[in-house]
């Protein structure tokens, strides 16, 4: 009933044909299935290679972002080469030179309530590797109405997440996680930063246990959630139970079918940072550097202090974010102060914090100081 | 004393401390006294209404405090607390 391997698929495979709880039925198990990779990214990389490599009949990738050069640090399946080309692109290249017997299928969209039953429909496991709350939470919806596992991993700086959601067989996403954090509490990667080496690790944890559900061995992570520390190289477990009152997987589910997803988490499904506190909140780098020349105005920099080593504007006063409450009386709420961070998202946070706080003359940097680097004062770098 | 580790998102609200000492004869005293020592950390895992917030789960050893008694289990000394926030990067 399965595929029969060629004779190059026999040498190519050969190392997994010795294993016992492999064997030949086993590959042929792996030829007949499909996994679908949300995400091409720190987590998608070492998981569509690994994969790939395996040899997994099909591969679906989900990904509408294109490659830059700040991926890279992480992001291996791609490369120097590859920067501006459409990552789906740059991956499915790497995948069919390390593995041409395998098809490999490409979505260029971002995964979404419109399109994901539809994407996801033909795949035996989805993975979902991507980098913001939105999607994972609609990515769990999707494998509970579609009855299929969903291997999830997540990552932040050193620490890294790893779980088999299989609503089937043992709790969802949403069981462990009702609700999503409040928009700016949890920093993402691209604000936060992330260890390269981070989702190497962890995504090549997330494909084994793709390989394991696909081929029926082991003891899969249904019911148990990893806990990965790399600084402190520290491997736990914790046990996850199917709540009672999940709203998706629950016997008494009220959710039936996909919601919007950015509403209910009140952020956008993408990790780009956002550089705009809205609609006359703002400053851009052109205006401020007017400004600057005639009056006075306070400099609010809400990075953190080894950010500055990186670049920084003369005179402006650090406060990191996560201080700004503790330390308000350092500020005046007289002053004319323009706000900024890297690229504006954890300065909109904070003006957001200053309003509430009564100051009035606030505006927010636009674009952060990566604007600043880009079109005013190009010698300092963006990063 | 019973240990609480902190996961990294939140260490910037512990002095980077990833392990903490707290006081208290089961998790809400325990946490009474976390966010008495670094009282920055309270908005990110109370919400306005003094409770837990929804996406921030707390284990004893492996398992969750919500399949035990809630805020109200009973700790003892030397027990391990582990806060685990969602994280979504990728």
């Amino acid at each position: 009933m399965f595929p029969e391997l060629s004779r190059d698929e026999i040498l190519r495979y050969s190392r997994h044909l010795l294993i016992p709880e492999v064997g030949l039925e086993g590959q042929r198990k792996l030829k007949n299935s499909s996994a679908l990779i949300i995400g091409t990214g720190g987590l998608g990389s070492p998981v569509a290679l690994y994969l790939a490599a395996a040899g997994i009949g099909r591969i679906g990738l989900v990904d509408y972002d294109v490659v830059d050069s700040s991926n890279l640090q992480r992001q291996v399946i791609h490369g120097t080469s590859t920067v501006g080309k459409l990552k789906v692109e740059s991956a499915r290249d790497k995948l069919i030179d390390l593995n041409p017997d395998i098809q490999v299928d490409v979505y260029n969209e971002p995964f979404t309530s419109e399109n994901a039953l539809r994407i996801a429909r033909d795949y035996d496991i989805i993975l979902d590797g991507t980098d913001n709350f939105p999607t994972r939470y609609l990515t769990n919806d999707v494998a509970v109405f579609l009855g299929k596992p969903n291997v999830y991993a997540s990552i932040y700086r050193f620490d890294g997440q790893a779980s088999v959601f299989y609503a089937k067989e043992g709790p969802c996403y949403r069981c462990l996680f009702p609700e999503p954090p409040p928009p700016g509490l949890v920093p993402s990667c691209a604000e936060g930063g992330v260890l390269g080496v981070l989702p190497g690790t962890i995504g090549t944890i997330q494909a084994t246990e793709a390989l394991k559900l696909l081929l029926g061995i082991g003891e899969p992570l249904i019911g148990k959630l990893l806990l990965y520390n790399a600084l402190d190289m520290t491997f736990d477990f914790v046990k996850l139970k199917k709540n009672p009152n999940c709203r998706v997987c629950g016997p008494n589910a009220d959710i039936k079918e996909l919601i919007d997803y950015e509403e209910f988490c009140g952020v956008p499904s993408h990790d780009h940072e956002e550089g705009s506190a809205g609609a006359g909140l703002d400053i851009t780098v052109q205006e401020l550097s007017e400004r600057m020349k005639s009056n006075h105005l306070k400099l609010l920099d809400v990075r953190e202090p080894h950010e500055l080593e990186i670049s920084a504007l003369p005179n402006a006063t650090n406060i990191p974010l996560g201080q700004l409450a503790a330390r308000l009386s350092e500020l005046d709420t007289a002053d004319e102060m323009v706000i900024f961070c890297k690229s504006g998202g954890r300065s909109a946070r904070g003006l957001e914090l200053l309003v509430s706080a009564g100051f009035k003359k606030v505006k927010n940097l636009k674009g952060g100081i990566n604007a600043w680097a880009r079109e005013v004062d190009t010698n300092l770098p963006v990063y | 004393m019973p240990i609480l580790r902190i996961p990294t998102p939140l260490r910037s609200y512990t002095s980077g401390q990833s392990e903490v000492n707290v006081n208290g004869g089961n998790i809400s005293e325990a946490l009474t006294d976390l966010t008495t020592q670094y009282p920055t950390i309270k908005p990110h895992i109370f919400n306005d209404g003094g409770e837990l917030r929804p996406f921030v789960n707390l284990f004893i050893g492996e398992n969750n405090i919500k399949d035990l008694q809630g805020v109200e289990t009973p700790i003892k000394d030397g027990d391990r607390l582990v806060l685990i926030p969602s994280i979504a990067g990728g």
